[in-house]
């Protein structure tokens, strides 16, 4: 009789097997479709952990000076390393260096003598600059250069983590990569890590735009920078343009600079039309508009009946 | 207190010929070096990471090796009856708890040391020189810190009878307080009543020992804590681990040995 059992039941399994296999193989859910060991072992729990990373690089960009989920974190909506790259739009309120406020009681006050307790970035010295960094308002901060320091590659790992569990978080990349070419001088790395993220996310604006700003600000190739910011530029417009709530400071971003470079190399045609574009997304309209009309003055002199025609910089 | 010294001396003697503390050692540096191994961007002088993964094994395995050598000494004198052999000999109980506790205690300062050694050579190997006064806080404040679940697990072997779960049960609770215990009153302030004022009185009773956490302070290399805090801070766990082991005791005189 047991016999009997087990031989139906491994019919039985069998017969199930034939059946949930080429239904497991095409489920979208399955995880042994993807060769990205992250990918099977932690599923959609991996972009949790890539968003905690890119968090974390923000505290090592203050020095462990953060406020846990349980602060007031309105100064730190958007992380500061990311918002001084210039990969996201600021939108921070608030009190960047009190937020602990006030201690609630004398167990906190003495708690704060054990942890870091003044508002640093790492960029201008972190917590070198403070003779004492748990007084901060009695030790006022040594005024270092901007660049003088080097230690913000420290929050390099962490974003390195939060990419390989998240390649399709953008301001990773962004990010990474200006703190790469502008304080550690590895354009190189910067690019290639930018690349990587191009090949994640092609129709990216964003990285379109940063890899535009190292052809021109690093490699000093205008042209080069040029074609990737206009490609920036069209990827926008077809991506983030049909939104209800378009990124608008990635526009402003791209047609400023697009603008700025064809300035410099007295397109002013082509400035006017771009500065057309930032008007639309500047929060400063008048501001551009005064520029515009000093490079309609300039497009006059430069087409006036003596020389006639314009004449761009090669 | 020579009784005390003999009992703590044997304790340490269990403690080496036992592997925990070897397998917890291997571990964490094993996984300090895989970590060591990832290539960032080519720069070789990236080291925070690195402490911030060294130090938080190293804290999580002071509390494993705390509370779970604290845990079985009472439960395995009993059950090998070496309890009974030892308090008819001129032991008190008072002498025994205290003598285990204080062999748990060095024992687990012995292991912390290896461990801080290993933490001091990953990171000298990468930064120009060692922060010796941050080390020495962080050493003394962590070995100090360790009183509080040496002391707990002992209590809590008197009221639970199994080891296993007296240790979950104090791990449980040790790094529920590392992780969440300075938060609990700014919790409590947004909660009703009356549970605002239960979670105000937790928070005022634990044991705080996230305040001997700076590892903040060791990886981003802010100035040391100043002296008179860290001695508060001393203090602070000799009182909660000297309560603590006065009520084991209590718990102890009372309890039938058998």
């Amino acid at each position: 009789m047991p016999q009997t059992a087990i031989v139906i039941l491994f019919l039985t399994s069998l017969a199930l097997v034939t059946s949930l296999e080429p239904w497991f193989q095409s489920w979208q859910g399955n995880r042994s479709q993807t060769t990205d060991p992250l990918a099977v072992l932690l599923g959609d729990a991996r972009r949790a952990f890539a968003n905690h990373f890119f968090i974390k690089a923000d505290a090592y960009f203050h020095s462990g000076y953060y406020p846990s989920i349980f602060d007031n974190r309105a100064a730190f909506q958007t992380p500061h390393m990311a918002a001084d790259a210039g990969a996201v739009e600021e939108k921070n309120t608030g009190d960047e260096d009190d937020f602990l406020g006030p201690p609630k009681d004398w167990l906190e006050a003495f708690g704060r003598k054990f942890r870091p307790a003044a508002h640093t970035h790492l960029d201008q010295g972190g917590a070198h600059t403070h003779a004492d960094g748990r007084s901060h308002h009695h030790h006022p901060a040594k005024e270092i250069e901007l660049g003088e320091s080097q230690d913000v590659r420290e929050i390099l790992p962490w974003l390195r983590a939060s990419a390989a569990l998240d390649p399709q978080k953008i301001e990773t990349y962004t990010t990474t990569a200006y703190w790469l070419r502008q304080r550690m001088g590895k354009v190189a790395e910067a690019e290639s890590f930018l690349r990587d993220g191009l090949n994640a996310n092609p129709d990216s604006h964003e990285i379109l735009f940063e890899l535009g700003r190292i052809a021109d600000e690093n490699r000093k190739e205008p042209a080069r920078a040029r074609n990737l910011w206009e490609l920036a530029l069209v990827k926008w417009q077809k991506f983030e343009g049909q939104k209800p709530k378009p990124d608008t400071f990635s526009l402003l971003q791209i047609a400023s600079h697009l603008a700025l470079l064809a300035e410099r190399e007295s397109r002013w045609e082509e400035c006017l039309h771009y500065l057309g574009i930032w008007k639309l997304a500047s929060p400063q309209p008048g501001e551009i508009e005064k520029r515009i009309a000093e490079v309609r003055q300039k497009l006059t002199t430069a087409t006036n009946p003596k020389t006639g025609t314009q004449k761009p910089k090669p | 207190m020579k009784t005390t010294l003999a009992l703590a001396h044997l304790v340490i003697l269990e403690m080496v010929r036992r592997k925990d503390v070897y397998v917890l050692f291997v571990l964490t540096t094993l996984l300090t070096l895989v970590a060591a191994a990832a290539n960032i961007f080519d720069d070789t002088r990236v080291v925070r990471y690195l402490k911030e993964v060294s130090l938080t094994l190293i804290w999580i395995s002071g509390f494993v090796l705390a509370v779970t050598s604290a845990a079985r000494q009472i439960p395995a004198e009993r059950e090998s009856r070496t309890l009974f052999t030892l308090l008819a000999k001129p032991v008190s109980r008072w002498q025994f708890i205290a003598g285990k506790f204080l062999g748990c205690w060095l024992a687990c300062g012995l292991a912390l040391v290896v461990f801080y050694a290993f933490f001091g050579a990953v990171a000298a190997s990468r930064e120009r020189g060692l922060d010796v006064l941050g080390w020495f806080q962080a050493i003394s404040m962590h070995w100090f810190m360790l009183t509080v679940p040496v002391a707990l697990a002992l209590a809590g072997s008197l009221l639970w009878a199994a080891p296993s779960s007296n240790s979950t049960l104090t791990l449980l609770a040790c790094f529920g307080i590392w992780l969440l215990g300075r938060h609990l009153h700014k919790v409590a302030v947004g909660l009703p009543e009356p549970g605002a004022t239960l979670l105000t009185l937790v928070y005022f009773t634990i044991p705080h020992l996230e305040l001997f956490d700076i590892r903040d302070l060791i990886i981003h290399r802010w100035p040391p804590v100043p002296w008179l805090f860290w001695l508060g801070a001393m203090l602070y766990a000799a009182a909660y681990a000297g309560m603590i082991l006065t009520g084991a005791w209590l718990l102890f005189r009372r309890r039938p040995l058998n």
